[in-house]
């Protein structure tokens, strides 16, 4: 019989077997598209780690006020030009230098936000999932209570109470968007649970912990990084909200949503586009790299999606030469 | 005269790996009103090339031409190819569960194919329909026109699917494993139904299976593809009376069916090789017994024989017919009192089943139930699909626990156990799955899996743990170096061993295989069951196995239990069973499994020509 186990290996070296990792990256590579919101985000993150460069070579730190050269004599801000390069706001601030801090703000309670949310998201999930019963009619229940709450109404009502705080807009924003999440994953943990490698495991003694950890959290990966990736721009969008009707991050520590608020003040916009143009392109640029990011990810993750069908049948040739 | 002719197709598929040649330069040609069969394993392009002769591969790139009445279906406008399926050319797939859509009656299905191939009146149509489902053997079919297929069993949902495949009295009809999905009583009748049905309406048929006994009873050509080649086709008959190939050969020794008392199966070793490559030599010479040194650097001639059989192979005289049998090193048979390691005394499991609102019922599962299995011998338990044998093994397994009855493991009851007791009654009883694909876990290593047991029952860690899954890889034949892969890397029958090997871990008093070589294809079967063997001898395993086929339990099993609506109806020592069988139920089993005759040689055959072919 071991002479059968060594003929098993001896064959088939011709053809490489290529890793998980490596075919996911080259279905990611293919897709143009994907690049390109990749190389979108990458600048962003940038900008961000070079916000402090950015005011020493300009000269202007983000919240000093250039009542002289930043304003009109009138009092209106000026546009964009050699000194301020995407113009000032109402009060004289430099925009660019505005917007480099506030991608900080944003990236990090993007970030942030949704991976503790997708933490949560994991956890209820699974349980609810693994356990069924009572368990999962408790979560499931309290999933539904979190998603018929009307967001907004109870952000601005907690905000209220506590005052703003760059925490609370974190912890509103976790609070809020774990619940979509923990339910695709508890539908994924029942139909995980019934495969027969969670019998396996089970007949082999394993507990309940064990099980979920082990045998359940490894499969899940793909939902986790879509999901997670697919939050970060519903956080920032949700920072932005809150920031632009003042309750989120406290004036004048910059950020995207301040910035937008400011503009539509005094209808200032109707003078300076650049108040509504700039802060509005990045966040506007920002979630939309994001979103098809999670796209791509999606497609690249699960051989089986529609548009890696679609692009091998393309070009049939091209595409298999490699 | 032919129906249906192909000549040097080719179809390649692209995927992600690069292109897979799943058919190369396969030509043939049907008889009108004949059986044409096309076998082979999985993977061997069979369904792959009727799929593309139908046009059912958008993605594929074809060459090559098949000629049916007159035209090239290669190439054929959509438009002209949709009015030849269903109309010229039925089609019948493996499973009639899925093929059937859930929501329509099954009558207002295949009245549907006829509206859509001719100008015919509701009345009309339902009395042909009628009229049809009564000729494929379908009770009352006036009644059941109006029946959803769920209200079907899995063998009447097959005559439905026959049913809509003949309706327009196509000339063709293309059967795509049509009786796998099915038990082997109904397969037996499904087969038999095909036969008279070709007869009666004078359709030419298509069957593809990988059944080589099912092929031997009815089929009157055969064409035998490996890895996209067609490496041997001709007259049923000749094929199976002297397989000219060594791979036709080596599929024959290996069926469990074609056993012989005191012989171990000769399985093909090997497995069969990467579509994706493209071989100088013969597709088949890594695997080949009969291998000759050119045979891996050379693309073999064509041989084409006096009685017609024709096979692509260096070897001029056709493939020897003596198989190197390997001596069976005989079983220590246990002579007289056997400590038992399970018992089961009339056990019961019954569900309560009905909805919240609707009636209750009770569903009796397993209606008493006695079984000893002892200490170093198989048995094996054989029966349909919901004779209630699954069961049986995870109420013995402690994973169901029984309603009543009891149930003995090394001499403790398994119903009164407490949770720790429970958990180290675990190392005791291990289960080897059916579906190698479905019981490893996909995103965890190799290493790691086999070595679940000990990390589970904190046994050994670190390196020791290692050392040892090392060990157990080398037991069941696999490279130990293979420690980091991930099980997607590995081929099914090596996934099996991976399952073995898992449960072989904690030296267990009871190994229970749940039909282990079931999902396997024939030459990689008899692999796992000669290994299954192996351990049996040098480890003195006990096993309880599970399986549907006779003829693997046959082999494999010291004895044997036959089970039906939830009891056994008959115990015997294996030899026996097939030699007297007792109850009426195994007569029928054992009548429905077919075996391929054996080959008795083909002395009188001459090579006729040989012809060289471009691969």
């Amino acid at each position: 019989m071991s002479d059968i186990a060594e003929n098993d290996f001896s064959q088939g070296t011709e053809v490489v077997q290529r890793g998980s990792l490596e075919l996911t990256l080259r279905r990611l590579r293919r897709d143009h598209a994907s690049m390109i919101a990749l190389g979108v985000i990458l600048c962003i993150i940038l900008l961000a780690i070079i916000a402090p460069w950015i005011a020493a070579i300009t000269g202007h730190s983000p919240i000093e006020q250039f009542r002289d050269t930043g304003l009109s004599p009138s009092g209106i801000p000026v546009g964009p030009g050699a000194d301020f390069w995407l113009g000032t706001d109402q009060l004289g601030r430099d925009v660019l230098v505005r917007l480099a801090y506030g991608a900080r703000v944003s990236l990090l309670v993007g970030v942030f936000a949704s991976i503790l949310a997708s933490m949560i998201a994991v956890v209820v999930g699974v349980t609810a999932g693994y356990f069924g019963g009572m368990v999962d009619m408790a979560l499931s229940r309290l999933t539904d209570l979190v998603m018929s709450v009307p967001f907004l109404l109870c952000a601005l009502a907690l905000v209220s109470a506590f005052g703003p705080s760059l925490m609370l807009s974190v912890a509103v924003i976790v609070f809020f968007s774990w619940a979509p999440m923990a339910r695709v994953i508890r539908g994924q943990v029942i139909s995980l649970s019934r495969q027969d490698f969670v019998h396996a495991s089970r007949s082999l003694g394993a507990g309940p912990l064990s099980i979920m950890v082990v045998d359940i959290l490894p499969n899940l990966t793909v939902p986790i990084i879509v999901y997670t990736t697919m939050q970060i721009p519903n956080s920032i969008v949700f920072e932005a909200t809150l920031s632009f009707l003042g309750m989120g991050i406290v004036p004048p520590t910059p950020s995207w949503g301040g910035m937008l608020a400011d503009a539509s003040s005094n209808s200032l916009y109707l003078v300076a586009w650049w108040m509504v143009f700039v802060p509005g392109t990045a966040l506007l640029l920002t979630t939309l790299a994001f979103n098809i990011l999670g796209d791509g990810l999606r497609d690249a993750l699960d051989p089986k999606s529609a548009r890696t069908a679609r692009h091998l049948k393309r070009k049939p040739k091209g595409a298999s030469k490699s | 005269m032919v129906v249906l002719e192909a000549r040097n197709l080719t179809v390649d598929i692209p995927t992600e790996d690069g292109v897979v040649h799943a058919v190369r330069n396969v030509s043939f040609s049907i008889r009108p009103g004949s059986l044409f069969g096309i076998a082979g394993e999985s993977g061997s392009g069979k369904s792959v090339m009727t799929q593309a002769m139908m046009g059912l591969l958008p993605n594929a790139d074809i060459r090559g031409e098949v000629r049916f009445e007159g035209r090239n279906l290669i190439g054929l406008p959509a438009s002209e190819m949709r009015k030849l399926r269903g109309g010229r050319i039925g089609m019948i797939f493996q499973d009639p569960l899925s093929s059937l859509h859930p929501y329509y009656t099954i009558g207002s299905q295949i009245a549907e194919v006829l509206h859509a191939h001719e100008r015919i009146s509701p009345e009309e149509a339902r009395a042909r329909v009628i009229d049809m489902l009564g000729r494929v053997g379908i009770p009352s079919p006036a009644d059941r026109y109006d029946d959803y297929p769920h209200q079907f069993s899995g063998g009447m949902r097959q005559r439905v699917m026959i049913a809509m495949a003949l309706i327009l009295k196509p000339a063709l009809i293309i059967a795509d494993e049509p009786t796998t999905a099915l038990d082997v009583t109904v397969q037996a009748q499904i087969v038999a139904l095909l036969d008279d049905m070709r007869r009666d309406f004078g359709t030419t048929v298509i069957l593809i299976t990988h059944d080589l006994g099912l092929l031997s009873s009815v089929a009157d050509d055969v064409m035998v593809l490996y890895a996209g080649h067609r490496l041997e086709c001709g007259k049923a008959a000749n094929v199976f009376r002297a397989p000219a190939h060594p791979y036709t050969a080596g599929l024959l020794r290996s069926t469990p069916a074609s056993y012989k008392p005191g012989s171990e199966l000769a399985p093909i070793k090997g497995r069969p090789p990467s579509l994706l490559a493209t071989p100088v030599g013969c597709v088949f010479a890594p695997r080949c017994t009969e291998a000759l040194p050119h045979c891996a650097t050379q693309p073999p001639p064509l041989r084409v024989y006096s009685d017609g059989v024709e096979s692509l192979c260096w070897l001029e005289k056709g493939a020897g017919t003596t198989a190197p049998v390997p001596p069976r090193a005989k079983a220590t048979h246990h002579a007289g009192q056997i400590e038992p390691v399970a018992t089961v005394e009339n056990v019961h499991l019954t569900y309560q089943v009905g909805s919240f609102f609707g009636q209750k019922r009770t569903l009796d599962v397993l209606k008493g139930v006695d079984l000893t299995i002892g200490k170093g011998e198989t048995v094996g338990l054989v029966g349909e699909s919901g004779c209630g044998k699954s069961t049986l093994a995870r109420v013995i397994a402690g994973l169901t626990p029984a309603t009543a009855g009891t149930v003995k493991v090394l001499g403790r009851d398994m119903g009164a156990l407490d949770a720790s007791q429970w958990r180290e009654m675990r190392r005791q009883i291990q289960v080897v799955f059916q579906d190698p694909f479905g019981s490893l876990n996909p995103r965890r290593r190799v290493g790691s899996i086999i070595g679940d047991p000990f990390r589970l029952h904190g046994i050994a860690s670190g390196e020791e743990r290692k050392a040892k899954v090392r060990h157990l890889m080398e037991i069941v034949g696999l490279n130990p170096e293979h420690y980091n892969r991930f099980p997607s890397e590995f081929s099914g029958g090596q996934r099996q061993r991976i399952g073995i090997a898992r449960a072989l871990a904690l030296n267990p008093a009871l190994i229970i295989c749940d039909e282990p070589v079931s999902a396997l294809d024939v030459s990689i079967q008899a692999q796992v069951l000669n290994l299954l063997r192996r351990l049996q001898r040098e480890l003195g395993l006990t096993y309880l196995f599970i399986s549907h086929d006779l003829s693997v339990v046959r082999h494999i099993c010291d004895r044997i239990a036959v089970m039906q609506g939830g009891k056994i109806v008959e115990l015997a020592t294996a030899e026996r069973l097939f030699a007297d069988p007792q109850h009426p139920y195994t007569r029928t089993l054992l009548a429905a499994s077919k075996a391929p005759p054996a080959p008795t040689g083909g002395k009188d055959r001459v090579l006729a020509e040989t012809r060289q072919v471009a691969s």
